[in-house]
């Protein structure tokens, strides 16, 4: 048990919150980071292997596109499927080949990032199938090859609906990192555990909680920030701001 | 310019096959504007998709520019289109890209460098009168307007044929004839040959050299609009001259001229009532200028029967005229003049 009132209780809550979030950021931020690589090009193939898509015949083979979409769907699936807390341990031996180690926040990206990449690919396929396809369409009547339709077409014109996607999976991946937290990958979820839990002390808690919530507010409000910046589907609003009276 | 041979389209297989196209032959020749008209579900914008080859026909060749689209490899075939401008009827404008980065869109496809490709869009858009809403995005601007960025769009590669399907069914009928005067003007000012479909026969009359008929994927008529004018019997020239119903008139005969060129300056219903002493009746007349002259189409009501009026008819055959007699509702005979 901590005692509040102990000497250095406040200077070292604060220092271990401050290690605490940027451990929490720098495991989120390398994973989100390779969600994107990682999970665009896939949730891109998750639609264009599809029947009718643009990768449906990849070098002119049709039964090659089925496998592939075969393939991706058991993938995501099963990514999705296993829980976070058994597919951190499965990957263990993995993650120890990567990274070289399973324990701290840079072995804790790992398994991040192989929870989210599914995730975000689903997203992605959701918002690429948003597009209609009669810019597809128009593209293609301009001489367009198929990546110049995923660069001009596909991703600008779902960009607002991949963007809140992106926010969620962001969110969900904060979510996992606490988790981590409680297998010694660092983070607030460890300082939740450590100090909390193990130590009962209350105001540790809570400080992670709302330190937790103001990340995700933040990135929240960013993401439907720059999603209204990025879609021009409606006229922009007019002020609606009344001229005042003159007195 | 575009050579259609025994197209045939059929979209699923067996039972709930529909054939969207039974054996299409069309020829289009450079410099024209082609009307392609029918209802609903005739297969009109299957068969302008073929013709880019956005669909691929089930059998027969599409040709365009000496060029055999339907033997070309995809590499090929992305080529070729870019010759191929299209237009749409929802106007298929990205929503993330102002105006002018809509009309880039295509010269960025064909690698064309940055400055050059806002001089160019920004000549095109002038072109079609949109120089004022280069940086307006889709959302902010007007059917007609939209429409305009999208003919730009298809114009900006330089292409040698504008394919446009049902462009103008989207839009009111004043901008209809202000998107139809700039497509002429384009096919005048670039030499573009056009291919549209339409549903409309105001389309057809306001700017079409040719035309054809589609109906359940076949084609009934086509021909350049003077051609199918001296045609007996023509469907596409009943439509364009719609003269209504025909009540039946016993005892009397009925015919239909349908007079073209120069025949439509002559006074042809006084002469006949002055020549004949026949008291003519008109029940119906319907006249257009196309391609610059004046055609049309009048039901006259005679009286006696077709015998008995056999002189005046041969009279108004003689003078090029095309004459139909009309029985009870339907056309009994026609002859070509
Ligand atoms: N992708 C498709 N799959 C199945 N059937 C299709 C497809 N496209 C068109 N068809 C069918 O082919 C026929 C012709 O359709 P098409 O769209 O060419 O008609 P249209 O003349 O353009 O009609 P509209 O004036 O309504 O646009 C219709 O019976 C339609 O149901
Ligand atoms: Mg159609």
């Amino acid at each position: 048990m901590i005692d509040p009132a102990a000497p250095g209780f406040w200077p070292g809550l604060f220092q271990v919150l401050l290690v605490g979030t940027g451990e929490t950021l720098y495991m989120v931020g390398v994973a989100v980071l390779f969600t994107v690589l990682v999970g665009l090009p896939l949730g891109v193939l998750l639609v264009g292997t599809e029947r009718g898509g643009l990768f449906e015949a990849p070098f002119g083979y049709r039964p090659l596109g089925r496998v592939i979409n075969r393939v991706l769907e058991f993938i995501v699936n099963l990514g999705r499927s296993v829980p976070f807390i058994i597919l951190m341990v499965a990957l263990i031996p993995f993650t120890r080949l990567v990274v070289g180690t399973f324990i701290g926040s840079t072995a804790a990206i790992v398994p991040l990032a192989v929870v989210a990449i599914p995730f975000f690919a689903r997203m992605v396929e959701i918002a690429i199938k948003e597009v209609d396809s009669g810019l597809i369409e128009a593209a293609e009547s301009l001489g367009a090859t198929r990546w110049q339709i995923v660069a001009k077409v596909l991703v600008p014109e779902s960009l607002s609906t991949l963007i809140l996607g992106l926010s969620t999976t962001v969110t969900s991946i904060i979510n996992f990192s606490a988790m981590v937290g409680t297998v010694a990958g660092g983070g607030l979820g460890q300082v939740a555990i450590q100090y909390g839990y193990q130590r009962y002390s209350t105001i540790h808690m809570v400080a992670v909680i709302i330190l937790i919530f103001i990340i995700v507010m933040m990135l929240q409000g960013l993401a439907t920030w720059l999603a209204r910046r990025f879609s021009h589907r409606t006229r922009p609003a007019r002020s609606r701001v009344a001229v005042p009276p003159a007195i | 310019m575009i050579s259609v041979k025994h197209v045939f389209k059929t979209f699923g297989s067996g039972a709930a096959a529909t054939t969207a196209l039974d054996d299409v032959s069309l020829e289009v020749a450079r410099g024209e504007i082609f009307g392609v008209i029918g209802q609903s579900g005739a297969g009109k914008s299957t068969l302008i998709r073929v013709i880019n080859l956005l669909e691929r026909p089930s059998s027969g060749t599409v040709t365009v520019d000496g060029e055999e689209l339907t033997r070309l490899s995809p590499d090929q075939l992305r080529l070729a289109r870019r010759k191929i401008g299209m237009v749409f009827q929802h106007f298929n404008l990205l929503a993330g890209r102002t105006a002018q980065g809509n009309v880039e869109l295509g010269l960025e496809i064909v690698g064309v460098s940055g400055a050059e490709r806002r001089r160019r869009s920004l000549e095109i858009l002038d072109l079609v009168g949109l120089a004022d809403k280069a940086g307006a995005y889709p959302a902010e601007l007007s059917g007609g307007q939209k429409q305009r960025v999208g003919i730009a769009r298809a114009l900006a590669g330089n292409p040698k044929i504008l394919l446009s399907d049902e462009a103008t069914s989207a839009l009111d009928p004043e901008t209809t004839r202000s998107i139809l005067d700039l497509v002429k003007t384009i096919n005048v000012q670039l030499g573009l040959t056009v291919l549209l479909i339409t549903h409309e026969m105001d389309v057809v009359k306001r700017v079409c050299d040719s035309a054809a008929m589609l109906e359940n994927g076949r084609i009934l008529e086509q021909g350049s609009i003077v051609s199918l004018l001296s045609t007996p019997g023509s469907r596409l020239v009943h439509e364009l001259f719609p003269l209504g119903e025909i009540a039946p008139h016993p005892g009397n005969t009925v015919i239909e001229i349908t007079f073209s060129g120069g025949s439509a300056d002559r006074p042809v219903i006084a002469q006949l009532a002055r020549t004949y002493g026949l008291d003519v009746s008109i029940l119906g007349a319907a006249v257009e200028t196309i391609g610059g002259n004046q055609a049309g189409r009048t039901r006259l009501e005679l009286p006696g029967t077709p015998l008995a009026n056999a002189a005046p008819i041969a009279d108004l055959r003689g003078q090029g005229l095309l004459v139909e007699i009309v029985g009870d509702g339907a056309v009994v005979e026609g002859s070509r003049a």
